[in-house]
């Protein structure tokens, strides 16, 4: 019954793109009510209530209502829409999980094993907490927001180190993320010494008008696709094209200055140092109609008109307005994002496109969530912690025979029955590779160095388009080359090498039978014991193989391989 | 994420051979059996070569000039081979517009680069519950499976992302390489084809019960994409990518840059029975100094790799298999701004095509006087890739049809242009 609803909707959503503006509100519509829309048989309501209610009793351990307002709204969610939610993960399942989404990479074998065996019933929610003090923590959030803020391969005379610098010290704090915002959008001066300018920089790579800038922080701040306005009205949200312009005409008064300087060695000029500075404009700015028409816009935020003298600092008065009040849309547009990045999808597909022609699927916990964000003072450890003790991020990533219809990826709305699970992001890869090898504790390599070589590999998987928005593509996307980098490359080539001082050395060198050493493998790499259809395969591998040192790397390799590995679920 | 089955990997199938057979040690040397049974690829065999222009170029300077207009630029039109004229910075690919015709009533609404990427590669505008498959990978799907010899990715991207495969999934996904062909990692490095099986075999094992265990469609799909990628390194056919063989006089026909490489490669490649090869040349998003960008740096190389390769195909009579088909995510504005660049243009603009069978010399459609506007019927997206898709012989009242019952037109519900198809 269900499906045969859900098929229309989706019959409906598609003539709404096949005619782009006439139908959209469906599209809204469609997305906005996930909920059981036709009345159902008394007895199948009974059963969906009572298996919803026989786990009200989940909890990691915290306690707290919101986490409770989370839980309980996503439940009505599933029992709306007569499913059934997948068990609790296992340990071992949901300690790799939240290492990934927290620190970035797996956990180390020995972590799995304490916490396995740990027997407190708060043990997860300790967890959390002890996560969250960890440096790796603070490392990892500075890598996806330099991502998201300059991308990987940032253009010329763009300090990545600067923008890392910034972020690096924010999340360290744990400073709001409306302080961050603001300094971000405010920000003046040297590229290293402020390296917050160093998102603005990286919008000004061509004389745009701040065209790129007013798109990117509407998008990456306020959760707005706004791109499409510079040239006409939003099809399907109420955007206008004179608001696209009253809020590029903030970002007028930027202007870069590239300084250079001369080189001895070479004697040549040679780049310097950048820096972001303060223009003097004033007045309206000016744009084309559809028609030609040239019209005036004036800064204004939303309908709060701003002076545009050349006493009013533009983009200090438009960081005040982004920050401020009870509901900021940069607190919504946060908690959507990393809902997102912890669960796989966030509220609203894509998650930077809110707005009322993209309904969310669950508003009352994304209205609840963003309210509390901003009262706890934006405290974003606060927000993960939230995201991270609720009953959905706890749940494992199998299906059931009961929520098999939960499934995003076919274009569904999530119902976050069952965690969905993501591939594995470059870094997340490169540094649990480390982790599996234990090669981040013989390793001398100080912060910059690990940073610089990390960094380094990573260009191979980089592919800018060389457009203004500075928008870059990665083949590390499950792709043929990511599969061939993985089987044959140097990474992986270093994992399983076997000489004195390597990580499968030390294995190999340890006392113990051949079971317990492919144990410490698996746990290694995926965080898990073998099954026993695994040990025996693994144990003709070994019997085979004259030489068992190639018998433990190809299975090393093998592991390194696999889905499993590659996935965080 | 594929919604749709994939087809069974036939030939290709050596994982799942694997996978399926009790695990044992030592090896099933398939390996070698593959490379004895790779035959010569039939020449026959339809392809699409796009060259796609990063950034979205200027048409009015190139393909639709307008002299007299306060738009008009610095460029003059010159005649061609062709029934029409293009600029006079294209004299070389002015002698073959016999072969190539240009659509000169493009209007397609999407001026943002995102955007407008993705509405011209998959005829569909972005939507946020479903990510629609890119041209490439539709010809990879319909025509690639077919194509039993074919043992290298059906749908090649030349420096450039290109777009998703979307719900077509992972393995109709471009492979993306550089123009000069080379393919990092594909070396097996000294690992035997013995050790290399032992391996595969370990990892099928470990691969079989991730994906017994009901996570979705996403562990399917990596598992599809190794056998594809073993199937490449171990394939005689990656002498394909092996630009370097061509003879120096016919790289520098090309033109010795990435652009021309890259075509010469297409070449290579659609030779051995790929599909749809896509070729990115980027370097067009001219928002300030056009003029001379165009006169000194990118017409030069677009009209050289152009015309080089009309000829190179014509000559081995590849060209009336093969459609060619020119375009960016959008064009610039008629208006020349303060900083002598021209901006985002969707309204009204140009795109190429040829080959294939298809009519040349032809301009199709016009814009008006000033070339902010078509005049007449315009055209999107969905119906030059029906034109493309008639050429390649794939149905175009194909329906796709999702798991839970979406139904997706191959080109949105596009037409094939009659004067091309003539």
């Amino acid at each position: 019954m269900l499906n045969m609803i859900r098929t229309r909707l989706w019959i409906v959503l598609i003539v709404g793109v096949g005619v782009a503006v006439g139908v959209a509100p469906s599209c809204a519509e469609a997305q906005a009510k996930p909920k059981k829309v036709a009345a159902v048989d008394a007895s199948d309501e009974k059963e969906a209530d009572s298996a919803a209610q026989s786990r009200t009793s989940f909890t990691t351990g915290s306690s707290d209502v919101i986490i409770d307002f989370v839980n309980q709204q996503i439940r009505q969610g599933w029992v709306d829409n007569e499913i059934e939610p997948s068990e609790v993960a296992s340990d071992e399942e949901w300690i790799r999980r939240v290492y990934l989404d927290i620190l970035g990479h797996i956990p180390p074998s020995a972590d799995v094993t304490a916490f396995v065996e740990d027997r407190d019933d708060a043990k997860r929610s300790k967890l959390i907490d002890k996560l969250l003090d960890d440096p790796d923590y603070v490392r990892n959030w500075t890598t996806i927001w330099s991502n998201l803020l300059i991308g990987r391969q940032p253009p010329r005379r763009v300090s990545q180190a600067g923008m890392q610098k910034f972020l690096r010290e924010a999340f360290a704090k744990n400073r709001p993320w409306n302080e961050i915002v603001f300094d971000i959008t405010s920000a003046e001066g040297h590229f290293e010494r402020n390296g917050a300018v160093n998102y603005l920089l990286a919008q000004m790579t061509m004389a745009d008008e701040g065209v790129q800038a007013t798109a990117k922080t509407t998008k990456l701040f306020l959760g707005m696709q706004v791109q499409c306005t510079q040239c006409h009205d939003h099809p399907f949200n109420d955007w206008k094209q004179a608001r696209f312009w009253e809020f590029n005409s903030f970002f007028r008064q930027m202007r870069r200055i590239d300084h250079r300087k001369f080189d001895e060695k070479s004697g040549r000029q040679v780049d310097d140092y950048s820096e972001l500075v303060r223009a003097d404009f004033e007045g309206p700015v000016f744009y084309e109609k559809r028609s030609g028409l040239m019209v005036a816009a004036s800064p204004a935020f939303f309908d709060i008109k701003v002076d545009d003298s050349l006493d009013t600092d533009r983009r200090a008065a438009l960081a005040r307005f982004m920050v401020e009040g009870e509901k900021p849309l940069i607190a919504q547009a946060f908690v959507n994002r990393t809902w997102g990045q912890f669960m796989g999808y966030g509220f609203t597909r894509p998650v930077d496109d809110m707005g009322p022609h993209n309904s969310p699927s669950h508003p009352e916990v994304l209205d609840r969530l963003s309210e509390e964000f901003v009262k706890s003072g934006y405290d974003i450890k606060q927000l993960v912690r939230w995201i991270c003790n609720s009953e959905p991020y706890n749940l494992t990533s199998q299906f059931n025979s009961k929520n098999e219809s939960d499934d995003p990826s076919a274009g569904e709305i999530p119902l976050f029955s069952h965690m969905y699970p993501k591939a594995l992001q470059a870094e997340q890869l490169y540094d649990s590779l480390i982790v599996a090898t234990q090669a981040h504790k013989s390793g001398s390599a100080g912060w910059e160095q690990a940073e610089s070589q990390r960094q380094r590999w990573m260009q191979q998987f980089v592919i800018a388009f060389g457009t203004d928005e500075g928008d870059e593509a990665t083949i590390f996307n499950g792709t043929i080359p990511q599969a061939l980098m993985m089987m044959n490359g140097e990474l992986t080539q270093n994992a399983i090498n076997t000489a004195p001082g390597s990580y499968l050395h030390s294995v190999l060198s340890q006392k113990g039978s051949d079971n317990q050493k492919v144990k410490e493998l698996y746990l290694a790499s995926l965080g898990r014991a073998p099954t026993s259809r695994e040990f025996s395969t693994a144990g003709k591998l070994i019997k085979v193989n004259r030489d068992k040192v190639i018998a433990y790397q190809d299975l090393f390799w093998a592991l390194l391989n696999s889905n499993e590995f590659m996935t965080n679920h | 994420m594929s919604l749709i089955i994939p087809k069974g990997m036939s030939r290709r199938h050596f994982l799942n051979h694997v996978a399926t057979g009790v695990a044992t040690f030592p090896a099933l040397q398939f390996l070698s059996h593959l490379q004895a049974n790779a035959q010569q690829v039939k020449k026959n065999q339809k392809a699409c070569i796009l060259m796609w222009m990063g950034g979205g170029p200027p048409t009015i300077d190139i393909w639709d000039l307008k002299p007299g207009s306060k738009n008009g630029g610095e460029f003059k039109p010159i005649s061609t081979a062709g029934d029409l004229q293009i600029s006079e910075h294209m004299p070389e690919t002015a002698k073959v517009m016999n072969e190539l015709s240009v659509v000169r009533s493009m209007s397609t609404r999407e001026a943002d680069h995102g955007r407008g990427r993705y509405f011209m590669h998959t005829s569909y505008v972005p939507n946020p519950t479903v990510v629609h498959p890119t041209f490439g990978s539709i010809a990879s799907y319909e025509l690639g499976e077919q194509r039993k010899d074919l043992e290298i990715p059906a749908f090649v991207s030349v420096g450039g992302p290109s777009e998703s495969s979307g719900f077509l999934g992972m393995t109709n996904a471009p492979f993306v390489v550089s123009s000069n062909g080379q393919i990092q990692n594909a070396s097996m490095g000294g690992v035997t084809e013995q050790r290399l099986n032992q391996r595969l075999t370990m990892l099928a094992e470990i691969e079989s019960s991730f994906i017994k265990s009901k996570r979705g469609e996403t562990p399917l799909s990596h598992k599809e994409v190794y056998s594809k990628a073993v199937n490449l390194m171990t394939s005689p056919q990656m002498e394909a990518f092996k630009v370097d063989q061509e003879k120096p006089e016919v790289k520098e026909a090309y033109g010795d840059n990435s652009f021309g490489q890259g075509l010469l490669l297409a070449r290579r490649l659609v030779e051995t029975g790929v599909p749809f090869v896509e070729v990115n040349m980027g370097g067009w998003d001219l928002h300030s100094g056009v003029f001379n960008a165009l006169r000194t740096n990118q017409l030069p190389q677009l009209d050289r790799g152009i015309a080089a390769l009309t000829n190179d195909l014509k000559q081995r009579g590849l060209l009336e298999h093969t459609v060619l088909v020119w375009m960016g995510e959008f064009a610039r504005t008629p208006r020349i701004n303060q900083d002598v660049g021209r901006d985002h243009w969707a309204n009204s603009w140009s795109v190429m095509v040829g080959g294939g069978g298809l009519k040349g010399g032809q301009a199709i459609g016009e814009t008006d006087a000033d070339g902010t506007s078509v005049v007449g019927k315009s055209y999107v997206p969905g119906d030059i890739w029906s034109t493309v898709a008639h050429a390649l012989g794939i149905p175009l009242d194909k329906v796709y049809t999702s798991k839970n019952g979406r139904p997706m037109k191959i080109t949105n519900g596009g037409t094939a242009i009659a004067e091309l198809i003539g």
